[in-house]
């Protein structure tokens, strides 16, 4: 294949992708009379100050403390429960399994749109509206069928000798499986929490609707830039930018994997 | 490869039922229960049968959503799809500049939806915009907000955007596992570029083509954060797909039952539609 010819497709595409996300980190450094005055490809007079109204806002900063908090509580989460059924998914045949393989399957199709509204009086009856947990269990839906999926294939990669062998040697099964299995399949975990971490850290409409003051994820709190004197701009930027930060910071570590992860284990 | 037969793995099953049931199972019977049933306001419920469903399945302005929302799963996957394959074979194989691509390329990805969203709708605008300025720069008469075709044109590029990285990134994992013998078998045999692509690394990639076209159908299917902040289902309902229709029907309007009989339908259809692509997919696999 013509090198050439690729190296100029994918500069094209790369800056496809970067453009965009160059004009917000671009407006997060104007002030707003600047933004709306002038059109320049640059900041002409760079300020950080965007960045520090969020930074020394509570109610900005809390945004992404509570997000934070609701998608590592649903990382724990789903993958607790995940590890214990992906094995019984990868190592054995049981009653009803390729069913219920098969249901979980559709919960990752359902559209949250059609949870919102009971899952906000389910969490209302049960008193937890407004809360982290709320969260993180709404992203169960879709968070725990995905764990499954990646976490059996690359368990299903696994030869079952080894569980075999250590069962003649005497291990237990929680011993067997902490001490032995699961650093085998450590990058399936990994990759796992990555993608439980991204789906929860990107959904909005379920954290939107299951919280109003104490755990309001930082993307419902954007929507506080639009006021009487119309829409600061620069600080919706900054704090744009501001959530792109953790996906970028993780990816590094888990590149060779992604391509993995989302082919749910199964490359 | 035979597993054994032990039903006592249930037990490691047990602790994902317990939480799919009270995150799925009891949220779905709530809609089941709402579906059938009308209210007079005060937590008084009658029943109602199927006379939801019916205005549902008969509703114009449904209909308009549901064609909007197959168009726009249709020219998604018919972008993405081979532009994603094309991107595929264009990434560099190993070493420093592939993994830097792919970091780059999973960026996208990572990105709150709403500020997806946010980007591109600051990114369009006529005033502040770079594309927006650009194009009324070079004389077009582009405005996302007032013409409901230059909406879609922006939500169709934003969606590209998006996700297009992640059928690549599917594809890329599939070609990798070519092993080089099969390409200086071709060689050998002096096939085409054409005739490599079409034999031997369609095939392989057919694995992951098919999670590919199945995860962007439903996501594009169940698109709502994106669209509902670059155009807000705008200008008129040029852009309301069917889950921003049913939010504002179910949180706008409080219509729970006719809501609850749209969202089962709608649920429904999804998963009429990823089966009719599971079977077909898979049997043209076993045929190439």
């Amino acid at each position: 294949m013509a090198s050439r010819g690729s190296a100029v497709v994918m500069t094209l595409y790369l800056l496809f992708l970067l453009v965009p996300i160059y004009w917000l980190v671009n407006m997060s450094l104007k002030t707003n009379a600047e933004i709306t005055g002038t059109f320049s490809l640059y900041p002409l007079n760079p300020t950080l100050n965007n960045y520090r109204v969020i930074l020394t806002d509570s109610s900005w900063y809390m945004g992404y403390v509570n997000s934070l908090i609701y998608v590592v509580m649903n990382t724990a989460l789903s993958l607790a429960v995940a590890l214990p059924a992906a094995y019984a998914f990868s190592r054995y045949r049981f009653l009803g399994d390729k069913h219920l393989f098969f249901w979980l399957l559709t919960n990752r199709m359902a559209p949250p749109a059609v949870f919102a509204l009971p899952f906000f009086q389910l969490y209302s009856a049960v008193g937890l509206f407004d809360t982290h947990i709320a969260v993180a269990l709404a992203h169960c839906l879709f968070n725990v069928p995905l764990a499954v999926w990646i976490l059996e294939g690359f368990m299903s990669g696994v030869p079952r000798e080894i569980d075999e062998t250590a069962y003649i040697d005497g291990y237990s099964f929680p011993r067997f499986f902490v001490r032995i299995f699961m650093p085998l399949i450590a990058s399936g975990i990994g990759v796992a929490a990555f993608f439980c971490f991204m789906f929860s850290w990107v959904e909005l409409l379920l954290s939107r609707t299951l919280t109003s003051v104490n755990a309001k994820p930082i993307a419902a709190t954007m929507t506080r830039t639009v006021s009487a004197s119309g829409l600061d701009w620069g600080v919706l930027a900054a704090a744009g930018v501001l959530t792109i930060l953790p996906g970028a910071l993780v990816i590094w570590f888990v590149r060779n994997y992604i391509a993995k992860g989302f082919a749910l284990g199964r490359v | 490869m035979d597993k054994p037969v032990n039903n006592r793995a249930w037990f490691l099953v047990l602790p994902v039922l317990v939480i799919v049931a009270f995150s799925a199972v009891i949220p779905l019977m709530t809609v089941v229960n709402y579906s059938v049933q009308d209210t007079f306001g005060n937590n008084q419920f009658f029943w109602n049968g199927l006379g939801w469903f019916q205005d549902v399945l008969e509703s114009d302005r449904i209909h308009a959503a549901l064609g909007r929302q197959l168009l726009f799963s249709a020219i998604i996957l018919a972008i993405e799809i081979p532009l994603g394959i094309f991107i595929a074979l264009n990434m560099p194989k190993r070493g420093f500049w592939a993994s830097l691509v792919l970091v780059l390329m999973a960026l996208p990805l990572l990105i709150p939806w709403n500020v997806v969203g946010t980007i591109w709708q600051v990114f369009g605008r006529v005033d502040i915009g770079l594309l927006g300025h650009t194009l009324a720069a070079l004389g077009f008469d582009y405005n996302y907000v007032n013409d409901p075709i230059d909406a879609w044109a922006t939500i169709i590029v934003m969606d590209v955007w998006h996700w297009t990285s992640l059928v690549a990134l599917l594809c890329y994992a599939g070609l990798q596992s070519i092993p080089d013998a099969y390409y200086q078998a071709a060689r050998i045999d002096q096939a085409s570029r054409w005739g490599v692509f079409r034999y031997i690394e369609l095939p392989k990639m057919s694995g992951v083509l098919l999670i590919a076209v199945l995860l962007r159908f439903m996501d594009s299917f169940m698109i709502y954060t994106e669209p509902f902040v670059a155009t807000g289902g705008g200008p008129g309902n040029a852009t309301t797909f069917l889950s921003i229709d049913l939010v504002k029907m179910a949180i706008g309007q409080f219509d729970l039952g006719p809501a609850a009989a749209f969202s089962l339908i709608y649920f429904l259809v999804i998963l009429l539609i990823s089966w009719v692509f599971y079977t077909v997919m898979t049997a043209q696999r076993e045929a190439l």
